[in-house]
């Protein structure tokens, strides 16, 4: 029982109400880093690392420290700060012990501080009161939800630099007609819970 | 004469949505209405303006190596103080922008003026920086949420027009209508631009 709720969590958050085609959070670097396939890969590894971790450490502040002291209204500013520096702490852990991992990731890992997906996930975490193992399932569901969309839509990319495009849509526009599209094609797994 | 042009620059010229192409998710996200995008548009403004008028006084007290972190408290806290203010008095309107207000805090444009203008211009021209690009960025949410909500639900600030009914097409309010919406205004606007060059 609980598994398959497990499992419920991580299919809607991937595929019914993915987190950049449905709730719109992300689009900056869904848009930023989508031009090349290996940049996109490495991008949705950054992610996922730091919004699964950025996850588990608000919902232990939220409810070991803000829900407590009764001080909940503290949470934009004490989920942003706690983000922002576990993103430098990475970094600087990434740096020393695996400069390899380092290399591929590193010019991605500062651009997720103002990304909007980690602070929305670690807040919608809390509004829908998710234990520990529904949350650490939401994350990841986003998370690997968030890496998918990009992985599609930078090989659409690579393909629309050899298309034909009508000159004023170059660019943002033709990218965001390009997302609508993938949007409707992700709306039809509406039915599927 | 350069302070109006501060405020006027960033409706057309430098318009935030438009012609930076920032602050997109919020764009997409809560224009289904165009009630959604005055209240989003009035908190986003607030907020700017705020973080604007305390970044500049403070341009000189913040240490260079750690003025990112402190924009980011700055804003975070009049996020929280707007939050409160509309959960109190508009509670509806609070519910319906749900997570995107205190998603204000990851705003690109609110992080982008402080850094590229508050934090070199004095309290005046910061003022009207923040007024204008809030303004912009309230006008463009309309014209987004104008499209959708009159397509999408043949209604316009919950009015019923055009007489569509139930004939509206569903699409302009769902996700792909935000991102399609979005996508033919850029393209038009750089159309125009390019005929007049």
């Amino acid at each position: 029982m609980y598994m398959r709720e497990v499992l419920v969590i991580i299919i809607g958050a991937v595929l019914v109400h993915n987190i950049v085609l449905s709730q719109f959070l992300g689009i900056c670097p869904f848009l930023g880093v989508s031009k090349k396939l290996s940049s996109a890969i490495g991008m949705g590894a950054a992610v996922t690392f730091v919004l699964v971790l950025a996850s588990l450490i608000t919902w232990l502040l939220q409810i070991f420290i803000l829900e407590p002291l009764n001080i909940t209204y503290l949470q934009t500013i004490a989920f942003i700060l706690v983000i922002a520096s576990l993103v430098q702490f990475v970094e600087m852990v990434m740096k020393k012990n695996t400069p390899d991992l380092y290399k591929a990731l590193g010019v991605y890992l500062p651009l997720i501080t103002t990304n909007c997906a980690v602070l929305g996930v670690a807040i919608l975490n809390i509004q829908k009161s998710y234990g520990l193992a529904a949350m650490l399932a939401n994350s990841f569901g986003n998370a690997i939800g968030f890496t998918l969309a990009l992985i599609l839509f930078a090989g659409i990319r690579e393909r629309l630099e050899e298309a034909d495009i009508p000159q004023s849509l170059q660019g943002v526009p033709i990218a965001l007609i390009t997302a609508a599209l993938m949007s409707v094609a992700f709306l039809g797994f509406t039915g599927l819970l | 004469m350069s302070l109006v042009r501060e405020f006027t620059k960033g409706i057309v010229a430098e318009n935030p949505l438009f012609r930076l192409v920032l602050g997109m998710c919020p764009s997409l996200a809560i224009t289904t209405s165009v009630e959604n995008a005055l209240g989003m548009g009035a908190a986003f403004t607030a907020v700017l303006f705020a973080s604007n008028i305390v970044i500049s006084a403070l341009r000189k007290v913040i240490p260079d190596s750690v003025r990112i972190p402190s924009y980011i408290v700055i804003i975070a806290t009049f996020v929280t103080l707007i939050e409160m203010v509309m959960h109190a008095f508009v509670p509806a309107l609070f519910e319906s922008l749900g997570i995107f207000i205190p998603l204000i805090v990851v705003n690109c444009i609110i992080l982008g003026r402080a850094e590229a203008f508050a934090n070199k211009n004095s309290i005046a021209p910061s003022i009207m920086d923040a007024l204008g690009m809030g303004l912009g960025f309230t006008l463009a949410l309309i014209i987004v949420s104008t499209f959708r909500e009159v397509l999408g639900a043949g209604t316009f600030l919950g009015h019923s027009v055009m007489g569509l009914g139930a004939n509206s097409a569903l699409i302009f309010i769902l996700p792909p209508g935000a991102f399609i919406t979005l996508g033919c205004i850029l393209g038009f606007l750089n159309k125009m631009q390019r005929s007049k060059a």
